[in-house]
């Protein structure tokens, strides 16, 4: 791994710059074609109907009304549905679930598909499903995260250690002048992405064509390729704009299979679009989570063990397991380390990655218990955590790849007033009584790059081509790796043709995982380079080039000139070379992963620091985030003004874990009782005010050929610790459950 | 045989037949007259994606009936630009980097523009705050919707003023 970048580009000229969305005129003008948008021809409405109880079987559905119904096409159930030619419950790549797809009448959760109405029109395959009118044989649902007991289990998460032991945790507690022991919990979340899960699938022959959003395309082919027996190549996905993602994107699930199923079988193209309610179940959700935290401190503050024992909640069918505990492994300098992890098997929907999987549920209640700790140590938070820096990762004593941690706790502090702040709670009110609290927490989020290709064609005239089947969820994967590839090719931005978001393109990977940028944008860079280093070679042997013979120098590619790296008065424009070797084309290509030495030798994350001021009426506890400061270094930004937009996002989703969102289970009848908009709450703009971000500058000459560390979801973490945080400062009661609720402070 | 209702939209004076007496305006839009530039993220008055004008005021096309909207002028996120040229709302979206995703925004944008002919926010941040905030942004790009609606608000006022001089 180089200590530098490759030199053939000067970054700057479009890498670095704020510029607006590339996608923005199509997105504010409503031409930004999502998945639904799509209406073929001829085209079909399908609807399925999600099961009312959590557990039991289906032993009755009116077929006969609901295919009497005018514009009723079909109706499918476990009985007549044509045969998959993969198992539903086989994992044909990684990102695969088990799901339901008529295989049979038993009901796992609720809201999952038990039967599929095609209709002429939505209106018709609507009010036949309603006129299914469903019979169940119903089992007591087992939906309470104590309704089953824990059992332990070897990989959390996507591959993740389920149990993390670092020195001797034992030890560390009994050397422990000061230690807390303290249990909070986290609600099941779900990610309610604007767009609903949507698909518009159209068979020719044994060729799928799916409009449909996906994170992940081309896993997303490989997995439905796998269902329907055919090659992965018969798979056309097209995903040119994602109404979100969050991380619930990324997996074929049921209910696209059942739409693609009734296309082939009714020879028509289908479009389903989810409803907001059917979002409650069969497309993944963040798990519910139990977690103990044990935390053993010598006098002077010093960490002797962080001891973090995680309970999340899964299916009774599935595996996923929130991987709350290891987020505290890596941050603070502790003695020792003890992360581990158990699940329940409830009668629900398996849960799956949502924004920070692990990272956000693990470090809200890491950073509340530090808090909590502080203030048996009569320590500042703050101080409590540079007291236990890690200077090298903590367990592997690795160093890390770049850490500017310490900057974003100055800057952040600074930015916030965070000095004044008094230590012992309930000290502030503002001018009109409200009680005032300030808490803080550190955000902390790996740095994982995942695989990628991409393909660059130079053309004569000096603009070019590039491919990659990257996704744009909104993040800005458009603008940022548009730009990443114009500097690679030393063009600027508009020469460009940036092509992604389909299949078909070389692979561009996966945007989760905060990765995207890093792991397309690699490759693009590479493929890139891969152009420049032929054109060098082309003008380096051509006598008629100033560049001629300056092929050991090497080049340096700047609008759409060559210059000899170290003497800038040779140069020449690339339509120069290229007319006089014929006018052809040069192709290039390239692939970006982490190289397995550089993981090996260093530890590689994104940092940050969040300060939160809350505002609370004392007499109804009616709770309001006031301020919000965020400093995060993330290694090199792209583009500043997509990367604020991110991490404000991650803030906000950060304010909603902490005091809204909440799927609520009737216990009795298994269901969720506000699956919809109005129930579940997520902030609206009312909610958000006095956010403040700072990007601290971080250089990382490990991390990946371009240095970046990601920003999609570093910001939620943190965040919930410093809200949770604030409002023990504001009220002096710690409330040991997210999301924290009125009642919890009205009852004391 | 389908009743007809006569609907103005975007500017265009179109009889619409409809097929099916329970259509909304928003499936009506989007699935029957290909305008799908208005979304769905609900289908039930919770999110405000689906918001357009009628008559000038900002409704929930999902919550509306088409047959009850005879008569009625429809502008929707594909009418709002004046040919090339982008609505105040429209570009002040763009340069404050006002969405993520896009999905949400068709709906903020109509919503805006029906705030601002309020005219009961004004430049105020909270009142613009409270008077958008039937549109939910998953992406949580409220802090950019804000200052759009803010400097839209004042440049159409000021464009108001020297057209008025
Ligand atoms: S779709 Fe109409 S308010 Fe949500
Ligand atoms: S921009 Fe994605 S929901 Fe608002």
């Amino acid at each position: 791994m180089p200590d530098t970048l490759d030199p053939h580009v000067r970054f700057g000229s479009n890498s670095g710059q704020p510029v607006t969305r590339r996608d923005g005129l199509a997105k504010v003008t409503g031409t930004a074609t999502f998945a639904a948008d799509n209406t073929p021809d001829n085209m079909l409405y399908a609807v399925f109907v999600p099961a009312a109880i959590a557990r039991g079987r289906v032993t009755g559905l009116d077929t006969e009304a609901a295919a009497a119904h005018p514009g009723v096409t079909h109706v499918l159930t476990p009985q007549n549905r044509p045969p998959l030619q993969g198992d539903p419950s086989d994992k044909p790549t990684m990102f695969s679930f088990r799901f339901e797809a008529l295989q049979d009448d038993s009901v796992r959760y609720a809201g999952q598909p038990i039967a599929l109405v095609v209709a002429e029109t939505l209106e018709a395959a609507n009010e036949g499903a309603r006129l299914l009118n469903p019979k169940y044989e119903r089992l007591t649902p087992r939906t309470d995260i104590d309704d089953a007991e824990p059992y332990a289990f070897e990989a959390a998460g996507f591959g993740l250690p389920a149990n993390t032991v670092h020195g001797n945790p034992e030890a560390g507690h009994a050397s422990a002048a000061q230690a807390i022991d303290v249990t909070y919990e986290t609600a099941p979340q779900y990610h309610n992405a604007m767009e609903t899960h949507a698909v518009v699938a159209k068979w020719e022959g044994d060729h799928l064509t799916l409009d449909m959003p996906s994170q992940a395309i081309s896993m997303s082919c490989a997995g439905f390729a796998y269902y329907f027996g055919i090659p992965a190549e018969n798979v056309t996905v097209r995903s040119p704009y994602l109404g979100g993602g969050f991380g619930s994107k990324a997996i074929p699930t049921g209910p696209y299979v059942l739409a693609i199923l009734a296309a082939r079988m009714t020879g028509r193209p289908v479009k389903m679009m989810l409803t907001r309610q059917q979002m409650f179940g069969p497309v993944g959700h963040r798990g519910q989570t139990r977690q103990r935290l044990r935390l053993g401190a010598d006098d002077t503050g010093r960490l002797t063990v962080i001891d973090h024992e995680g309970i999340a909640a899964t299916s009774t069918f599935d595996d996923f397991v929130e991987p709350a505990a290891n987020a505290s492994q890596g941050i603070y300098a502790a003695g020792a380390l003890r992360s581990t992890h158990r699940a329940v098997k409830l009668d629900i929907g398996t849960p799956g990655p949502m924004r920070a999987p692990g990272e956000a549920s693990g470090s809200a209640v890491l950073e509340c218990a530090l808090d909590e700790l502080a203030e048996k140590l009569g320590l500042d938070p703050l101080e409590l955590r540079l007291k236990n820096y890690a200077e090298t990762e903590p367990g592997t004593g690795k160093p890390y790849s770049s850490k500017a941690l310490r900057e974003c706790y100055a800057q952040g502090a600074e930015r916030f007033g965070w000095n004044s702040r008094p230590r012992a709670p309930g000290q502030m009110r503002d001018e009109d009584g409200l009680l005032v609290g300030w808490g803080m927490g550190t955000a902390f989020f790996p740095c994982p790059m995942f695989m990628a290709e991409a393909n660059a064609t130079l053309r004569a005239d000096s603009t070019a081509v590039v491919e990659t089947s990257a996704v744009d969820m909104g993040q800005g994967a458009w603008t940022a790796l548009a730009q990443i590839a114009a500097d690679s090719l030393g063009l600027p931005l508009d020469k460009v043709d940036f092509q992604a978001g389909r299949s078909g393109l070389p692979d561009g990977g996966v945007a989760g995982g905060s990765g995207h940028t890093a792991t397309a944008g690699g490759a693009l860079h590479a493929a890139g380079g891969d152009v420049i280093r032929q054109l060098g070679e082309i003008a380096a042997a051509d006598p008629d080039s100033p560049l001629y013979g300056a092929g050991n120098a090497g080049f340096v590619a700047r609008d759409g000139r060559l210059y000899v790296a170290g003497d800038e008065s040779r140069s020449e424009a690339y339509t120069d070379i290229l007319a006089r070797s014929g006018g052809a084309e040069i192709a290039g290509n390239g692939s970006a992963s982490r190289a397995p030495e550089t993981a090996e030798q260093h530890a590689m994350n994104a940092h940050g620091a969040v300060f939160a001021e809350v505002k609370i009426d004392p007499d109804l506890c009616q709770m309001r985030v006031t301020r919000l400061v965020g400093a995060f270094a993330a290694g090199r930004i792209i583009n500043p003004r997509l990367a604020e937009s991110q991490l404000f996002g991650g803030m906000i989703w950060g304010i909603s874990f902490a005091l809204h969102e909440e799927a609520r289970h009737d216990h009795k009848r298994g269901h969720i009782v506000n699956a919809d908009l109005a129930g579940y709450h997520v902030p609206v703009n009312a909610d958000v005010s006095g956010l403040d971000v700072i990007t601290v500058h971080e250089e990382d000459p490990y991390v990946n050929a371009l240095g970046i560390k990601g920003v999609g979801e570093i910001g939620i973490t943190g965040t919930v610790g410093a809200i949770g945080n604030a409002i023990w400062h504001a009220t002096g009661k710690r409330v040991r459950r997210f999301p924290i609720r009125i009642e919890d402070l009205l009852t004391s | 045989m389908s009743p007809s209702i006569s609907l103005t939209i975007n500017g265009e004076a179109r009889a619409v037949a409809l097929d099916d007496p329970r259509v909304t305006l928003l499936d009506l839009l989007r699935e029957r007259l290909d305008l799908p530039g208005t979304k769905k993220g609900c289908d039930r008055g919770q999110c405000g994606a689906c918001t357009v004008l009628v008559d000038g005021r900002r409704v929930n096309s999902c919550l509306t009936l088409a047959a009850t909207l005879d008569g009625a002028e429809i502008t929707t996120i594909e009418g709002l630009a004046l040919g090339e040229e982008l609505h105040p709302v429209q570009a002040a979206f763009i340069e404050n980097d006002a969405f993520q995703c896009g999905y949400c925004t068709p709906g903020q944008i109509m919503s805006a523009v029906g705030l601002i002919s309020e005219g009961s926010a004004g430049d105020d941040p909270e009142r613009i705050r409270e008077g958008m905030s039937g549109n939910i942004c998953r992406c949580a790009a409220y802090h950019g919707i804000t200052i759009a609606v803010q400097e839209a608000t004042r440049n159409m006022i000021r464009t108001d003023k020297e057209d008025a001089a």
